[in-house]
């Protein structure tokens, strides 16, 4: 470098600048790269005070850059945790490359998460500084700072609010920037800095992600530059994602599918990644912005499905009968026209009509117009859900990961697409299925062990790089895809034998608007029984047209209308069950519905939002007894907590109601 | 985010000041011999049990009264007789018991009407839509951008006030209240009919306009928690009268104020 350049500015005949993106083995190689191959293409968006402002890959280098040099002001080095807690915010996510670059290693939290579950993570991941959003998580980092010993600075991105505190702890986002700025007018640090990044390589560390975990504390996954960097251009490659693309960020920072497309892939392929003004404002900023590209769990189109379904209860009989007509149109031909099969071209025609009248304007609200990717992951969707999506032309492919993996285990390749497979093996992924029907596979994703558990790194991971992935599945012989059934722990035997999948049952019961939620019991027990949480929003409109008044989410869900209608859903798929070979014997007899909606603040859910089974049957231990003691109701008494913390208490009798089950045949459904 | 528009008075010195009002209508003496002054930059609060005329005496700060006894004085300056709208010019912003909005308004129009004193362009410009009115208005705009991404309302941006649910209109309404940027504040129970997440929220969004914009606020509220935490003095009416004044502690303490609350007999 030439003397006269002060600012360490990364020049283009620099040692890192030729590197090609094959050396680029660490993501502050790679942002060095695409500033220099792409610096003036937008890299990141964030709509603020209603307007979107955009960054350049050139402006997002010096923004990392002097972040860092700040960081490494107030004392991050080498080998260092750093905290990352908040929404999706263009900061949080350079605050990620800001500590690479320093060869710290960033630990992403969930922004929901309560005090006491951060502290966990905090402590057990020895953080020593932390990025926040605001003064919330400022807040709850301040409440158990006196439990972390080891935690510095806390450095928050929005200042509102954060006048009276402690001004020697806490340090706003610019001002570091500044002490960066500062610290890179030396030559001498500017070069230590740019030495820093030139010393990373592709084996260090890159994050620790922490899984909420079905079961037990939260393992700490950790993850090389390779293997997150892998990873995400095998997924470039094998659905040809480029620089064109377009994101939206909008997942928790701390879950791996966030990182891998929000940041790893947008790395790799150099597209742009664009920061929603607000969580409620996700869909409109979607629509704004038009993705290409685009990822979500289950949850998420189901709820859109939901919210459109209500509304056109809603809507006058013309629009209605427009709209169902088109739909079902849409469900007998939209799928084959979008896999390019042969079909009639009278059915063309119509399709064409319909776009133009209903799904080309659904599509639209949902924000999908010009999507040409959509993934769905994390758990199994409803294959109806699965199809509607993709009968209005929208290509929503599955795909089959862990935090384990990278993400990428299998997917959908286009064109070769079931609602009940996940794909096949990703571009340099084996699998192999172990003798107890659990999916095992080797990548160069694989991770590099939990953080401070190396037994549990020795349980899941085999010596010779196998990973246990904890699901039961298998490869279907006919499509070569692989199959997911259930958790391998999950499946279960009804007391005769009978298969028990509950994950199936209850996917089937979650197709259901007006149904939210569904725990499914039965192994090692003589029947199935389910307990079932009613949609407010779905439910709550059917109330108003059929005039049930309620004064309450409990009063609702305990009204005996409700109860005939969810019955009625509950023999449905009691008879679609009964057409499925080895899981008709497991059909449900008895089923009831619970005075509050399941919550990962009780502890109900995971963070991201799956049943907890277990954890729900002690809870609920007298309901359960009296599904199978054959009472017409039962009471419960249970603890509540608020979204700020403070706990009540709800004390409801609910009713059991048993339902027709469809007879089949002795010799079906038993286990051979 | 702005300077303050009077810089003749300085943080703690008084804004307002009101000195022994009496206000009455025919028989009914709403306000008997009341003196109290509200200091720049602090939070004040008027509490009493009902009909203590509390109202009465928002009333009467922001002009829609006149006190036939009394003198006040507001910025320095002695006023007898005043209108609301020369108390909204002269810098005093007040919200509503009962949410008082445009409902047919999306919630941005709705804080943009809070700049309407500010706009100094004439009708013909404002409906030309180019040069200097265009200008003014993305001025105008930004600053209500600002407000709207304070109390995190841009999801309903676009969305007419008249759907939204209660302590989402209650909080458009302090937006428009915000936008005139006023030197005082005036909230009427700004946490009635909310449920105690709402009055968490609003009660931090009114200690971030006193800290963050430097907003002198008097408000009036029957929840004694939030009176308690959120001000920094409190003026007790009862009957028309005032029975004390002071800090929260001292006025939590008094027993005339603890008689009024619990009804001893007059």
């Amino acid at each position: 470098m030439k003397a006269r350049s002060t600012r360490g500015k990364i020049r283009e005949d620099s040692a890192v600048a030729k590197h090609a993106p094959a050396e680029a083995d660490t993501f502050p190689k790679l942002l060095i790269h695409n500033a220099r191959v792409r610096g003036d293409r937008v890299a990141m968006r964030h709509k603020d005070l209603g307007i979107w402002q955009s960054w350049t890959w050139r402006q997002v280098l010096d923004e990392v850059q002097t972040f860092s040099a700040g960081l490494a002001e107030l004392g991050l080095k080498r080998g260092d945790k750093l905290a990352i807690i908040g929404q999706n915010k263009p900061r949080l996510y350079w605050a990620m490359c800001a500590a690479q670059a320093l060869g710290a290693i960033p630990v992403p939290l969930y922004a929901d998460s309560v005090a006491d579950e951060m502290a966990y993570v905090l402590d057990h991941a020895e953080i020593t500084l932390a990025v926040a959003e605001n003064q919330e998580q400022v807040d709850k980092l301040i409440s158990v700072s006196d439990r972390l010993p080891k935690l510095g600075h806390i450095v928050y991105d929005e200042p509102r609010g954060m006048r009276e505190y402690d001004p020697k702890r806490l340090i706003w986002i610019d001002d570091v920037q500044k002490l960066g700025r500062k610290r890179l007018e030396h030559l001498t640090e500017s070069k230590a800095w740019m030495d820093g990044v030139i010393a990373g390589q592709g084996s260090d560390l890159a994050i620790i992600l922490y899984t909420s975990g079905t079961t037990g504390r939260p393992k700490g996954v950790m993850l090389s530059h390779t293997n997150v960097l892998v990873s995400a251009r095998n997924g470039n490659l094998f659905d040809h994602l480029g620089e064109d693309e377009e994101i939206i960020a909008y997942l928790p920072l701390a879950w791996v599918g966030d990182h891998i497309f929000s940041y790893a892939q947008s790395y790799a392929a150099g597209y742009c990644v664009s920061c929603p003004e607000a969580p409620e404002t996700v869909v409109e900023d979607r629509r704004e912005i038009g993705t290409t590209y685009a990822f979500a769990p289950p949850r998420i189109y189901e709820n859109l499905l939901t919210l459109t379904m209500v509304r056109m209860e809603d809507a006058g009989p013309l629009k209605r009968r427009v709209f169902h007509y088109f739909i079902n149109f849409a469900r007998r031909w939209g799928e084959k026209i979008l896999n390019r099969e042969r079909v009639p071209l009278y059915a063309r025609l119509i399709y064409k009509i319909g776009d133009v009248l209903v799904y080309g304007p659904l599509k639209n609200r949902f924000g999908l117009s010009r999507i040409r990717i959509a993934y769905t992951a994390g758990e199994a969707i409803g294959p109806e859900i699965f199809r509607f999506y993709r009968s209005l032309g929208i290509n929503l492919k599955q795909l089959y990961g862990s935090t384990e993996a990278s993400v990428y285990i299998t997917a959908q390749p286009d064109g070769e697409i079931y609602a009940d497979t996940v794909g096949k093996p990703n571009l340099d992924v084996d699998i192999r299925i172990a003798d107890n029907g659990e999916v095992m596979f080797k990548s160069p994703g694989v991770f590099q062990g939990y953080y401070k558990d190396p037994e549990r790194t020795g349980e899941t991971k085999t010596p010779d790089g196998w990973v246990h992935t904890g699901d039961a599945g298998f490869i279907d012989a006919k499509t070569g895809h692989l199959k997911i059934i259930d958790r391998a722990k999950d499946v279960g035997k009804l007391s005769d034998g009978t298969l028990f999948a509950p994950k199936y049952i209850e996917n089937k019961l979650k197709f259901y608007p007006n149904i939210r939620e569904a725990v499914a019991y039965g192994d090692k027990r003589d029947f199935v029984c389910v307990m079932l949480n009613i949609d407010l929003v779905a439910v709550g409109s059917w109330a108003e047209r059929n005039n049930v008044i309620y004064g309450s989410y409990q009063e609702l869900a305990g009204h005996p209308l409700v109860y005939d209608m969810i019955a009625k859903h509950v023999e449905e798929v009691n008879r679609s069950l009964a057409g499925e070979g080895p899981m008709a014997g497991a059909q449900i007899r008895r089923f009831l519905i619970l005075p509050k909606e399941l919550e990962a603040d009780d502890g109900e859910l995971t963070r991201t939002q799956k049943v907890r089974r277990g954890f729900i049957a002690e809870r609920y231990q007298p309901l359960v007894t009296a599904l199978y003691d054959g009472s017409k109701e039962a009471d419960i008494s249970t603890e509540v907590t608020f979204e700020d913390g403070r706990k009540g208490k709800i004390e409801a009798r609910v009713a059991i109601r048993d339902v027709q089950t469809v007879p089949v045949p002795a010799a079906m459904g038993k286990a051979a | 985010m702005r300077a303050p528009t009077d810089s003749k008075i300085a943080a703690g010195d008084v804004l307002l000041a009101i000195e022994n009002v009496s206000l009455s209508f025919g028989g009914v003496r709403a306000i008997r011999d009341v003196s109290f002054d509200i200091r720049k930059g602090e939070i004040r609060a008027i509490i009493g049990p009902n009909g203590a005329g509390k109202t009465s005496m928002l009333n009467v700060i922001n002009g829609f009264y006149t006190p036939q006894k009394g003198r006040i004085t507001f910025k320095g300056k002695t006023r007898n007789k005043m209108r609301p709208h020369d108390a909204a010019a002269g810098g005093i912003a007040r919200t509503f018991q009962n949410v008082a909005l445009f409902r047919g308004m999306t919630a941005l129009d709705n804080i943009m009407a809070g700049r309407t004193l500010r706009m100094r362009r004439g009708l013909i410009w404002q409906l030309l839509r180019f040069g200097p009115a265009m200008e003014e208005e993305v001025e105008h705009r930004r600053f209500v951008e600002e407000i709207i991404d304070f109390l995190h309302i841009p999801h309903i941006r676009k969305v007419q006030v008249g759907r939204l649910p209660y302590g989402l209109q209650k909080r458009v309404e302090l937006g428009r209240a915000l936008a005139m940027e006023p030197d005082l504040l005036l909230l009427d129970e700004p946490m009635a009919g909310m449920n105690l997440e709402e009055k968490e929220d609003m009660s931090r969004f009114i200690l971030d306009v006193n800290q963050h914009f430097g907003t002198t606020i008097a408000l009036i509220e029957h929840d004694m928690g939030v009176v308690m935490d959120l001000s920094d003095r409190v003026v007790v009416l009862d009957y028309g009268v005032k029975i004390a004044d002071g800090t929260p502690a001292e006025v939590k303490s008094n027993q005339d104020v603890i008689d009024a609350y619990l009804g001893v007999a007059h």
